[in-house]
């Protein structure tokens, strides 16, 4: 089916594979026009802010981590920030590097994890990274190695690969010996390379040419491409702390989702993730960070979520060199952890997730009793802009048969690595024309 | 008796998902020579790992493919056997399935693979295992256990 269509179609895609959790996509199309498209998830509410009312400060970061199996690190790190700013604790700076570490862990192991077996399959004309395989196998080979990278740091500091167990306020249960991140140079070196070619191979991809206006929303600030600290940036002006976040953004229900959708009051959606922290942090990339995007392409900031799959190339070659860096200049400390007595306060965090912004904030009892908790996951925080780089993107891909949209449509979402699971707090497709 | 690598997959929280699981405390409990049990979620990449470089591997994992509960099928993943619906614990849904299927694609399936997949009837967190699970997982463990 080619040309101009007439009546109403209806794409539908039930269950949204290569995605984390459930959703779907419905796009109804009377004619030329592009009539309704929502992307809808339907993963259950798990209602995480409610079960922390009456837990430990303490419990926060192993609860929290339970949110996801992808981005545990993400949840632990917001949730140990805020916690520590609630208390007026200050952690060393080897603590301070073991985090940056842990979260390289978890960018390399999940960007690694995207980028080969959800994401290129679309470029490349695969059903999934099974098919793919067969004719790519050293491709995916890579992809798995460097996912395997990424789980050894986490498992090194946090105990394990996945919903690690000595992430602690205050710092770590247990920290580590230098020669056991030592023990990691090898396999971070050889990742490093495996990084480099994994930006060249996507650099190669035939990308649609789109851009969108997007407001990027990311953590940065002075000197460090950002995992854990600093303030909230946007490429629209806003520069605020963790605890303005509230004041800036909020959240509404919409009637075909079980995610919040988010938006910045009086601006409306906007992006996180790879593309944000690229375009508003690119020139804090390591050097060969900064080399490889240029020859991919890439210039200081990129606007065609398309082409995600090369800043997530690109971080994921930071990544292995920051983690390389941590490593050599870690010292061990004198104590795991800094301990404070417990206070009543307020405590906020926003930290990067491998998909974007993540912020906490916790209302503590006078002996440390989670009193009130509030999440907001990046894919919440993105709803708006996928669903937008539909609408932006659909209309131009009207006379393709509904197959072909459907793939498209869902590739378009698969850009931004939705993860639905942290959101309920993807995908049915479904396409009508008319 | 020689060496066989049994991998059981499955999430112990989550109802019928722990079949694998119980077959692993089953087969320790059996203490088989030759025999190494490793109980585990079963993602993809971490079963590859597994699997590479063994030459006899058994996979135990909780199934939906609409039989009654408690039906087992064993698969011949050498064989290029399709597999059913599997565990499906697993993110983005990687799980057993797609660990054979990477593994053939890439040439490092073990000579010898076979799957035991027990059909599931709950999922429900917190729950233990239906009673014809719980059954098929003991029959299972035998079946393994005398090779």
């Amino acid at each position: 089916m080619a040309g101009r269509m007439t009546g109403r179609r209806t794409i539908d895609v039930d269950v949204l594979a290569r995605v984390e959790g459930e959703g779907a996509l419905h796009l109804v199309i009377d004619g030329d026009e592009l009539r309704r498209c929502e992307f809808s998830i339907f993963e259950p509410p798990r209602f995480f802010e409610a079960l922390l009312r009456g837990r430990s400060y303490l419990e926060a970061p192993d609860i929290t981590a339970r949110i996801c199996g992808i981005c545990p690190v993400a949840y632990q790190m917001s949730a140990v920030h805020a916690m520590e700013d609630a208390l007026g604790i200050v952690v060393p700076e080897p603590i301070r590097l073991l985090r940056r570490l842990l979260y390289c862990g978890e960018w390399i192991e999940s960007h690694g994890l995207h980028i080969y077996l959800l994401h290129a399959p679309d470029f490349l004309g695969y059903e999934g990274g099974v098919e793919m395989a067969k004719d790519h196998p050293e491709a995916v080979k890579r992809g798995l190695a460097l996912k395997k990278a990424g789980n050894e740091i986490v498992r090194c500091i946090g105990g394990r690969e996945i919903h690690p167990v000595n992430v602690r306020v205050g710092g770590f249960w247990r920290t580590p010996r230098k020669g056991e991140l030592g023990a990691l140079i090898p396999t971070l070196s050889h990742a490093r390379d495996l990084a480099r070619k994994t930006v060249r191979f996507v650099g190669g991809f035939d990308f649609p040419d789109v851009t969108r206006d997007y407001e990027f929303v990311a953590v940065g600030g002075p000197g460090e491409y950002p995992f854990n600290e600093g303030r909230v940036l946007s490429n629209r002006g806003l520069d605020i702390a963790a605890s303005e976040y509230e004041r800036h953004f909020a959240e509404t229900h919409v009637r075909h989702s079980n995610a919040l959708h988010a938006h910045r009051i009086g601006h409306g959606a906007y992006l996180t993730g790879p593309l944000a922290r690229f375009s508003l942090n690119s020139a804090l990339l390591s050097p060969l960070a900064r080399e490889a995007a240029a020859e991919a392409g890439l210039g200081a900031t990129c606007t065609n979520p398309f082409r995600s799959i090369v800043v997530r190339a690109v971080e994921v070659l930071h990544a292995c060199d920051e983690a390389l860096r941590v490593i050599d200049a870690y010292q061990e400390p004198d104590a795991p952890f800094v301990d404070a007595p417990t206070r009543a306060g307020t405590g906020y965090a926003c930290t990067e997730a491998p998909r974007g912004l993540l912020y906490h904030r916790y209302r503590l009892a006078e002996d440390g009793t989670i009193e009130a908790a509030k999440i907001v996951p990046p894919t919440s925080q993105n709803q708006p802009s996928i669903e937008d780089d539909l609408r932006a993107f659909v209309p131009d891909w009207l006379t393709l048969p509904d197959a072909a949209l459907r793939h498209r449509a869902e590739q378009a979402v698969r850009n931004h690595d939705p993860c639905i699971s942290c959101a309920t707090h993807f995908l049915r497709l479904e396409i009508e024309r008319g | 008796m020689a060496e066989r690598l049994v991998l059981c997959c499955g999430n112990p929280d989550r109802g019928d998902d722990g079949v694998g699981w119980s077959v692993a405390a089953q087969l320790r409990g059996m203490a088989v020579p030759g025999l190494r049990v490793v109980a585990m979620r079963g993602a993809a990449a971490e079963l590859l790992d597994a699997m590479n470089g063994e030459a006899d591997v058994v996979l135990v994992d909780a199934a939906v493919s609409g039989a009654s509960p408690g039906t087992v099928q064993v698969i011949d993943c050498a064989a290029d056997a399709p597999l059913p619906a599997l565990g499906g614990a697993s993110s983005h849904g990687f799980g057993v399935a797609e660990a054979i299927g990477l593994a053939r694609a890439l040439g490092c399936l073990p000579p010898r693979c076979r799957v035991y997949a027990i059909e599931a009837a709950s999922f429900e967190p917190g729950s233990g295992l239906s009673g014809s699970v719980a059954e098929a997982a003991l029959r299972v463990a035998e079946t393994i256990a005398a090779g």
